[in-house]
C-alpha cells in the first residue's frame, strides 16, 4: 500500500524505456537510415531519399506497433494463465495454446491442399489463416480448461500441454510428407513468427482484439487477486467463480490466439515477462502487474525485433528464434537465482 | 453470563444432511445434524477421521452444497443470501494451501476486504483501519511486509485468521486450524480464537482433533459419531459420557476426571 508511489515511478520509467525502444526500433533496419533521417520522417520534414519515407511509414512503424501489441498481449495472457492455473510455468506455449494455433494453420495450409486442390488456392490468405489459427488455439484452450477442472494437479496440466505440442508436431510431419514444397515452406515461414507482415488494416483488427482482451483483464483484476488465495477462498470472498473464469479464459484466448494468428507462434514472451516484471514490481497485486506486464512485454518484443532485423544487413532472423534465445536463459536464470519459480 | 442469555442465535442447523452429489448418485457423509451457536461463542466440531467434519464446515461456509435440511444465519436461511451478503457474513480458513505464497502478509490480509471494495478493489480508509485492527489483534505487526513463503506454519495460520478477521464477518469457520502445529502453537491459536470470539462477539466454529484442548477452551462442542451426533457444553458432554463413545475402547479410554484420553495398554 505504501509502495504505490514507488510503483508509479517504476511504471513511468518503463514507459520511457518503451518510447526509447520504439524510436530505436524504427531507426534501425536492413536499410541504413541515419537517426536524424528517421526523426525527420516522423516529424514530416524533408528527407534526403523518398524511399526512407516509404520504408519508415509503411514498414517500420507498422512493424514496431505490431511488436508492441504482440509483446503486450502475450505478456498479459501469460500473467492471466499463471494466476488462473495457479502455475508459475503457465504461458501460451507451455499449455499448448500456440501448438493449437500451429495445428490450425498447418491443417489450413497443408491439409486443405490434400483434400482438394481446387478448394485450396483461393482459400489460404491472411484472414483464413488467422481464423484457422484462432480456432486451433481456442480449441486447445477449452480442452486445457476442461482438463484443469477434472485434474487439480497442475503438473498434469503442463504434461498435457507438452503432449499437445507433440501431437501438433506429429500431425505437421505427416501433413508435410504429403504436401508439396511450396505449401510446406508457407507453413514453415508462418511458424517462424513475424511481426513485419501486417498491413495497417490488419494491425487495426489486431488492436481491437487485444483491446478487448485488455478490457476483460482489467475488469477481472479483483477476481484475479482473489484467485491468488485459491478458488474456494475466492468464492468465500463473494467472487462469482464461473463468470470470472470465463472472462479470464476468453481474454487469454483472444490475446494468445489472436496474436498467434497474426504473427505466428512466438515463444517465451508470455512465460518470461510476468516473472521479469515481478522482479521490478515486488507485488502480486494485479492492479500493478497488469499495466506493468503490458509495458514490459512491449519493450522486450521491440528489443527482440530489433535484434532479429540484424541492423544494416539484408537478412532477417525468425523472431520466434530470437525470443527463445532471449527468453529461455531468462527462465533458467530465474530458476537458478531464486531456487524456485513463484507467481 | 447475562450477556450470553441476551445474545442471539448466530447459526442454527436443523436436520442437516451433508455429502456429495454426482451424476449418478448422492453420497451421504453425515445426516441428522442439529445444533445452534450463540453470538460470541467458540465451538469445536470433533470426531474421527472421515466422519465429515470438514464436509460439514465447507457446507456451512457454502463452499459446497448441502444435501438436505436447513442452515440459518442470524435467523435467515443460507439460501437467501447473495454471494456478497454471504461473504460479509461468513469467512473461512480452510486447510487447502494458498494458490500463491508470493503474497505479502498485508496483501493477503487486505484481500479479506474484497466484499466491501469497489470494482477494482481500491481500499478505502475504513478498509485500511479494519486491516490494521486485524493485524493488531492477531499480533502480526512485525511480519506484515514478509512474503507468505517466509512464514512458519503457525505464523501463516495467524495470517489466515487475520484475513478472516479483516473480512469482518459475524461468523468465522476454521478447518483444522491447529493441524501441523506444536503444542505451544496449538494452544496459542485456540486461545487467540477464544479471545476474538469473546471480545468481538464473533461466532467461531473450528474442526479439530485436539479434543482435550477443545474441552478446556471451547464454549460448545459438536461430537460427530456414526449415526448420532451430540452437541453441548464440554462438561455436559463429559457427564453424558459422550467422549467415551468417540473411539473404540480397545485403543484409548476417556478419563472424565481429567478430561483426557489414556492409551490402553
Amino acid at each position: 500500500m505504501e509502495n504505490t508511489a514507488k510503483y508509479k515511478v517504476s511504471l513511468l520509467l518503463l514507459v520511457l524505456a518503451l518510447a526509447i525502444c520504439f524510436v530505436l526500433n524504427i531507426s534501425l533496419g536492413s536499410v541504413s537510415i541515419p537517426f536524424k533521417g528517421t526523426l525527420n520522417v516522423i516529424l514530416g520534414r524533408e528527407v534526403a531519399h523518398d524511399s526512407w519515407e516509404y520504408i519508415v511509414w509503411n514498414y517500420r512503424i507498422p512493424k514496431a506497433f505490431t511488436a508492441i501489441l504482440v509483446g503486450s498481449g502475450l505478456a498479459l495472457s501469460g500473467l492471466l494463465m499463471q494466476t488462473l492455473f495457479r502455475n508459475p510455468l503457465a504461458g501460451p506455449f507451455v499449455l499448448g495454446i500456440s501448438s493449437g494455433a500451429s495445428l490450425g494453420a498447418a491443417l489450413l495450409i497443408m491439409g486443405s491442399a490434400l483434400i482438394s486442390s481446387l478448394f485450396s488456392y483461393g482459400m489460404v490468405n491472411d484472414v483464413s489463416l488467422a481464423v484457422a489459427a484462432s480456432i486451433g488455439s481456442f480449441s486447445v484452450l477449452l480442452v486445457v480448461v476442461v482438463v484443469s477442472y477434472r485434474i487439480k494437479d497442475t503438473m498434469a496440466l503442463l504434461i498435457i500441454g507438452l503432449m499437445f505440442g507433440s501431437i501438433t508436431a506429429a500431425i505437421v510431419s505427416v501433413l508435410s510428407y504429403f504436401t508439396d514444397a511450396e505449401k510446406l515452406q508457407q507453413y514453415i515461414y508462418w511458424s517462424f513468427g513475424s511481426v513485419g507482415n501486417l498491413s495497417w488494416s490488419q494491425l487495426l483488427l489486431l488492436l481491437i482484439i487485444i483491446l478487448i482482451g485488455i478490457v476483460l483483464s482489467i475488469v477481472s483484476i479483483k477476481p484475479l487477486n482473489a484467485f491468488l488465495l485459491g478458488e474456494n477462498y475466492a468464492q468465500s470472498l463473494g467472487v462469482n467463480l464461473k463468470r470470472s473464469r470465463y472472462k479470464i479464459i476468453i481474454a487469454t484466448g483472444l490475446l494468445a490466439g489472436g496474436i498467434t494468428a497474426f504473427a505466428g507462434p512466438i515463444a517465451f514472451i508470455g512465460l518470461a515477462v510476468p516473472h521479469l516484471t515481478r522482479q521490478i514490481f515486488n507485488t502480486t497485486d494485479h492492479k500493478v502487474l497488469v499495466p506493468a506486464v503490458l509495458v514490459y512485454g512491449a519493450i522486450l518484443m521491440l528489443i527482440c525485433d530489433t535484434i532479429a532485423q540484424l541492423p544494416t544487413s539484408a537478412n532477417v532472423l525468425p523472431i520466434n528464434a530470437i525470443t527463445s534465445i532471449v527468453g529461455a536463459p531468462v527462465v533458467i536464470w530465474l530458476l537458478v537465482r531464486k531456487k524456485k519459480m513463484i507467481f | 453470563m447475562n450477556k450470553k442469555i441476551i445474545a442471539h442465535t448466530a447459526l442454527k442447523v436443523k436436520d442437516l444432511s451433508i455429502g456429495y452429489f454426482s451424476k449418478k448418485s448422492t453420497t451421504v457423509i453425515a445426516d441428522g445434524i442439529n445444533f445452534q451457536l450463540q453470538q460470541g461463542e467458540l465451538a469445536a466440531i470433533i470426531g474421527v477421521n472421515g466422519i465429515g467434519k470438514s464436509t460439514l464446515l465447507r457446507t456451512l461456509g457454502n463452499v459446497q452444497a448441502k444435501l438436505s435440511g436447513s442452515i440459518q444465519l442470524d435467523g435467515k436461511d443460507l439460501k437467501s443470501y447473495t454471494p456478497i451478503e454471504m461473504a460479509s457474513t461468513i469467512s473461512v480458513v480452510l486447510t487447502e494451501p494458498l494458490a500463491s505464497k508470493n503474497l505479502t502478509v498485508i496483501e493477503l490480509i487486505a484481500l479479506g476486504r474484497q466484499p466491501y471494495t469497489n470494482w477494482i478493489g481500491r481500499l478505502s480508509e475504513t478498509d485500511k483501519t479494519k486491516i490494521q485492527e486485524a493485524i493488531g489483534m492477531v499480533g502480526l505487526q512485525s511480519l506484515k511486509n514478509k512474503k507468505c513463503y517466509e512464514l512458519s506454519d503457525g505464523q501463516l495460520q495467524r495470517v489466515m485468521i487475520a484475513r478472516a478477521l479483516a473480512q469482518d464477518t459475524s461468523i468465522i469457520l476454521l478447518d483444522e486450524p491447529t493441524s501441523h502445529l506444536d503444542l505451544h502453537h496449538k494452544v496459542q491459536i485456540l486461545k487467540l480464537l477464544k479471545h476474538i470470539a469473546h471480545k468481538t462477539s464473533k461466532t467461531i466454529l473450528v474442526t479439530s482433533h485436539e479434543i482435550e484442548m477443545a474441552i478446556q477452551l471451547c464454549d460448545k462442542i459438536l461430537i460427530m459419531n456414526k449415526g448420532s451426533h451430540e452437541f453441548g457444553e464440554p462438561c455436559e458432554l463429559i457427564q453424558k459420557k459422550s467422549f467415551e463413545r468417540l473411539f473404540p475402547s480397545d485403543t484409548v479410554t476417556f478419563d472424565p476426571k481429567t478430561g483426557s484420553f489414556k492409551i490402553k495398554k
